[in-house]
Parts: C-alpha cells; sequence; structure tokens
C-alpha cells in the first residue's frame, strides 16, 4: 500500500515536470563578431538596447570581439524575437537559439 | 592643438553638429541611394548584413521570421535613412535624431563595408582599384563620424 501510495503522485506529477523543463529552457540571443560594426558602437547599443552597464556592455562587446560571439540576452521565443529584432535594426549581427542547442554541452 | 568635435553635447540635452557643406551633401545623399538599393534589390548579397539570419540553424523558423519580420525592418530602415538625409544639414539635433544618425550612419558602413569585403586589417593600400579605394576612404569617414556620435550619446547614458 504504501508503495502504491508513494508512487502514485509521482506519475501523476512527471507529465508536469517534464513541461515545466522544456519550457524552461531559454532561448538565448548571441551577437557574433563582425569586422564593421565599430567596439564603441557595439557597446552603445547593448547599453542603450537592454540597459547594462558601461562595464557589462564593454564586457559582453570585448567577448565578441575577441571570443567571436556571446550570448546578450535570453527569455522566451518571443522575448528573444524582439531583442534580435532591435539588434538587426541597430546593425548587430544577432541570432537566436535554444539555449544548449549544438553547444558543446550537447 | 584644439579639436573641436563634431558632435557635441549641449547643456539641454541636444547635440551640436559641425560638419562642412561637402560633408552635409554627403550625408544628404548617401541615405536616399542606400534605400533605392534595399528596395531595389533587397537579396543584393552587398546588402546582407542589413537583413541578417536570425535562425541560422533552423531553416523553417528563419522562413517563418522572415515573412513576419523583413516588411518591418526594411521600414525601419528606410525611415531612419530618410531621417539622416532630411536633417543632414541641421546644426542640432535631439538625442533620438542623433540616435536615428548612428544607426544610418551604420547601415552605411554595413553596406559599404561588405561591398570592400573588409577585415579588421584592411587599410586603403589594400585596393588597387581607384574607386574602391575612394569607398574605403568615405567608409572610414562614416566611421570616423560614427565614432563622435558615439562617443557624445554615451556621454547621455
Amino acid at each position: 500500500m504504501g508503495g502504491v501510495a508513494t508512487t502514485a503522485p509521482v506519475e501523476v506529477n512527471q507529465p508536469d515536470v517534464e513541461d515545466v523543463t522544456v519550457a524552461d529552457v531559454p532561448w538565448i540571443v548571441i551577437v557574433w563578431n563582425d569586422p564593421i560594426n565599430l567596439m564603441s558602437y557595439v557597446t552603445f547599443v547593448l547599453q542603450k538596447l537592454f540597459g547594462y552597464s558601461k562595464d557589462k556592455a564593454t564586457a559582453l562587446m570585448l567577448d565578441v570581439h575577441q571570443k567571436g560571439r556571446a550570448v546578450v540576452s535570453s527569455g522566451t521565443r518571443e522575448e528573444a524575437e524582439a531583442d534580435v529584432f532591435r539588434l538587426h535594426e541597430h546593425g548587430l549581427w544577432a541570432t537566436m537559439e535554444k539555449d544548449g542547442v549544438g553547444g558543446p554541452g550537447t | 592643438m584644439a579639436f573641436r568635435r563634431r558632435v557635441e553635447r549641449k547643456r539641454d540635452g541636444s547635440f551640436t553638429i559641425r560638419l562642412g557643406d561637402d560633408e552635409r551633401r554627403l550625408l544628404g545623399s548617401l541615405p536616399g541611394q542606400l534605400a533605392a538599393l534595399v528596395d531595389a534589390e533587397p537579396e543584393d548579397p552587398w546588402l546582407q548584413r542589413l537583413f541578417p539570419t536570425a535562425y541560422p540553424k533552423d531553416p523553417e523558423r528563419e522562413q517563418e521570421w522572415r515573412l513576419l519580420m523583413s516588411v518591418d525592418l526594411h521600414d525601419r530602415r528606410r525611415r531612419q535613412l530618410a531621417t539622416l538625409a532630411e536633417t543632414a544639414s541641421a546644426t542640432s539635433l535631439t538625442e533620438e535624431q542623433l540616435h536615428t544618425w548612428s544607426q544610418a550612419l551604420n547601415d552605411l558602413r554595413l553596406y559599404l563595408g561588405t561591398r570592400l569585403d573588409l577585415s579588421e586589417e584592411t587599410t586603403d593600400e589594400d585596393f588597387a582599384d581607384e574607386d574602391d579605394r575612394d569607398l574605403f576612404i568615405l567608409y572610414s569617414w562614416l566611421g570616423f563620424l560614427q565614432e563622435e556620435t558615439i562617443e557624445a550619446l554615451s556621454r547621455a547614458l
């Protein structure tokens, strides 16, 4: 009896837990390095669009410049699309993907 | 030696623009030329940096994205280029106008830089062709003006 009592709730809960996990995987917005955009401009745009401090925006810009890319924001698909649109509007080379897809961890 | 900034923030929050007549003529005409290209040949490979891919690993979503967003993005580009052309002779700009300048100047640089196939180490000596050398000088001047614009705007953040 005890066994039934403990497994039943688990079975009921399982689908919920899975749903939450899938929905919780955020979309990430990536800015890629390019030889045209000025470093000062990239920093400025990150400050302006995301409200990041000068230090944070500069660190992200340096990641883009030195490592070739940086994750600049994350959220739901809709939020990520809105961010990508605003970055494209400003001429930054931005793409989006599900966190972990194709990354070194998968 | 005194160096007068081309773009300077005033106490009231607006910005002084100091440019020569030739420079203003260029800013008055270049945006319209680029807007015409964007309208006529949006698929031109030289314009690809103006309309980047959002979903490089997902062709289906990318197509959806293009259908939904490309009209809006075209409109924004057209409007920001128009603002630069319309205010090219202004000696004073609002912060919003100057922000739009930074976007439109960047659009011009993205087009020219892609057309010239630039890398981070390119100098004007890399261009044997005189037309390309002229384009590179234009690109560099736009970059200089862009730097001044960003520096002035960053002070307002």
